[in-house]
């Protein structure tokens, strides 16, 4: 299917769609969002793509292939859950940092919980990637 | 502490992904496959070991303590399956180094093979309900992919059937879990134990019961839900059928053990008396079926339904003796009926068949590989003194302890029509000569494909030896852990801190 308005919107709507994505990933961590809603988010701009310009030209701005972002995805999962035994706490315990914080200032919260989002939220786009892309290839 | 009972399911996932990513390379997924069953025994060694000194062993995942957070618990009965689990495991892995071919590989057969490993150990591990159907979903997706995994018409056929009646039992225990979070506000397995026992509402224990009795009842293949076994069973590569006879529906076996001992001990209701009439049904059915079956892996496809009734026999008579006997009985029948279809795979590679009409000749062939079908096959059909005689010998005395005459008839039966399908097979494969002349010797396999596939062979009847001759510290060690499941005090004390509320 080729269609000039579709395609030309598809431009604007995928950027904004990522950006969306990355937002919603970072709002979950306190708000509701996450790594499983942004991963779909972001899956949503590259199929929109895909049906715009073809999985060819939707592969092509992917980069990498999707099973293998999947898999990726896990494996960060899996690191962040086992960053806690490096500092003696149970597995899946959130571990923190604090840029710049001091006696009285926070600073920028950093954490493991961030990279576990941030896992599932490659592992979902990798993994809805590859259906719909094996379901478009096969029409 | 809490790290080692995460360990078994955490190392397989991580060497999964690790595998995947390094598909493209020849030795990577099957090196990593290998070390990582390898650790796998080591850890699961351990934490027998840690049991058997210190009794109950309890994580907290995230720090987050019970009941809010996903707790792991070792016990006698979760140590002893995890160790059995991490050995198949490893044997089934080096013996798939030699049949799964290079196409299969680059597909994720490794990655897919770790996955399962991985949802079996968390089964388990977790002391929380949610979290098993959480496994159960890993344990599927995983085995789904590794039935259907090279697109073979027999493949996709297989599977469909496989996959529709697990997704059955898939909704089957979700709803049942809602309820059971509806009704008492946690999933905790130690606490639904305190919760439970002073329950005052018999018909939704009793639809309870009942749900999760179909739920756990598909994946463990009991009378009448077993039909989707033997349909898909013999479509994957050997290997795959292998891991699925030895571990899957003995995870099932195990969820009903588990949620039968410390959700809903016998006593008010009839749960046992409905899977007492039901492992009998499965224990006939599945052996009369094998004996109409004339397709290697198809006989030994119906033998593991039959099995599976002596296991949750053994439940069902609910005293400690027999409970013994049918941890006793899933430790000996993991072990033997994976050695059978390993060797079921290597006399498939020999002759180039499965079926018992087209092959034959191997005892004179294959002299080594004989003399181990004998002692996989007679102790799965309980043969003294093998393995399969002390397991069945302590299901029949508990039995006959409670004046159960007729399940010990019944089970004595099954024995024999057991010891029938084997001979069949014995006499079709092995004795018969075969019927087109040729070279069916294990010299005409390469040395290295010979040692990946009699090594596992041997260490796995070593070990069905060793449980037949020895079964002293075994049985001991039965009946230790079945008195854990009949007073689960320590359990609940172990996970919440105190036993009464």
């Amino acid at each position: 299917m080729k269609s000039i308005v579709l395609q030309t919107a598809t431009r604007t709507f995928v950027a904004l769609l990522l950006m969306f994505s990355i937002y919603m990933l970072l709002r979950g961590h306190n708000q509701p969002g996450g790594g499983f809603i942004a991963g779909l988010v972001a899956a949503t701009a590259f199929t929109l793509l895909a049906m715009a310009w073809g999985v060819k030209a939707a592969r092509q701005a992917l980069r990498i292939s999707p099973e293998g972002l999947a898999a990726a995805g896990l494996l960060i999962a899996g690191i962040a859950s086992v960053i806690a035994g490096l500092f003696g706490d149970a597995p899946f315990t959130g571990q923190w940092l604090f840029l710049g914080g001091s006696e009285t200032e926070k600073g920028l919260p950093v954490s493991s919980i961030l990279l576990f989002d941030v896992g599932i939220y490659l592992s979902v786009l990798g993994a809805v990637l590859t259906l719909v892309f094996a379901l478009e290839e096969n029409d | 502490m809490s790290w080692i009972l995460a360990l078994p399911f955490l190392i397989p996932i991580l060497a999964a992904m690790v595998a995947y990513l390094g598909r493209k390379h020849e030795n990577t997924g099957r090196l990593v496959s290998v070390f990582s069953c390898l650790l796998l025994f080591g850890v699961t060694l351990l934490i027998l070991a840690m049991v058997e000194s210190g009794g109950v062993r309890v994580a907290q995942m995230g720090n987050w303590s019970a009941p809010f957070g996903i707790t792991l618990v070792a016990d006698r009965l979760s140590a002893i399956m995890l160790l059995v689990s991490a050995t198949i495991g490893l044997a089934v892995a080096i013996f798939g180094l030699a049949e799964i071919d290079r196409e299969r590989e680059l597909l994720g057969y490794h990655c897919f093979y770790q996955l399962l490993l991985a949802g079996v150990c968390g089964s388990f591990v977790t002391g929380d309900l949610f979290n098993l159907y959480v496994w159960f979903e890993v344990m599927l997706i995983a085995s789904f992919a590794l039935l259907v995994l090279g697109n073979t018409p027999v493949q996709l056929d297989g599977g469909t059937k496989y996959v529709a009646m697990n997704l059955v039992s898939t909704l089957l225990m979700l709803t049942g879990i809602g309820l059971l979070y509806g009704l008492t506000g946690t999933l905790n397995m130690a606490e639904l134990h305190r919760e439970l026992a002073v329950m005052d509402a018999p018909v939704a224990m009793d639809l309870l019961r009942v749900l999760f009795i179909c739920a756990f009842g598909i994946k463990a293949a009991i009378f009448p839900l077993f039909f989707w076994l033997p349909a898909s069973y013999h479509a994957p590569p050997l290997p795959v059928t292998a891991v699925f006879a030895g571990l899957l529906t003995k995870v099932g076996v195990y969820a009903l053990i588990r949620t039968f001992t410390l959700l809903f001990p016998a006593g008010d209701g009839f749960g046992h008396e409905l899977l007492l009439a039901v492992a009998l049904l499965t224990m006939v059915t599945g052996v009369l079926g094998a004996a109409a079956q004339y397709e290697f892996r198809k006989i030994l496809s119906f033998h593991i339904v039959s099995q599976i009734g002596f296991l949750v026999l053994g439940l069902a008579l609910n005293s400690p003796l027999a409970l013994a006997g049918a941890i006793f009985y899933m430790v000996h029948n993991i072990v033997a009926k994976t050695n059978l279809f390993l060797i079921c795979g290597t006399a498939g590679r020999l002759t180039g068949s499965y079926e018992l009409r087209e092959i034959g000749g191997l005892y004179r062939a294959a002299p080594i590989l004989a003399a181990l079908f004998f002692i996989a096959a007679f102790s799965l059909a309980g043969f003294p003194p093998l393995s399969g005689f002390w397991a069945k010998f302590l299901l029949i005395k508990s039995s006959l302890e409670q004046a159960a005459y007729w399940v010990c008839a019944i089970a004595l039966l099954t024995g024999l029509l057991t010891l029938f399908s084997m001979s069949k097979i014995w006499a079709e494969a092995f004795w018969k000569p075969h019927p087109a002349a040729g070279d069916y010797s294990l010299g005409k396999l390469r040395p290295s494909v010979r040692a990946m596939h009699l090594g596992p062979i041997v260490v796995l009847a070593l070990i069905t030896l060793s449980l037949g001759l020895l079964p002293e510290p075994f049985i001991e060690f039965s009946l230790l852990a079945a008195r854990d499941l009949l007073e689960p005090a320590e359990y609940v004390t172990a996970v919440l801190g105190t036993y009464a509320k």
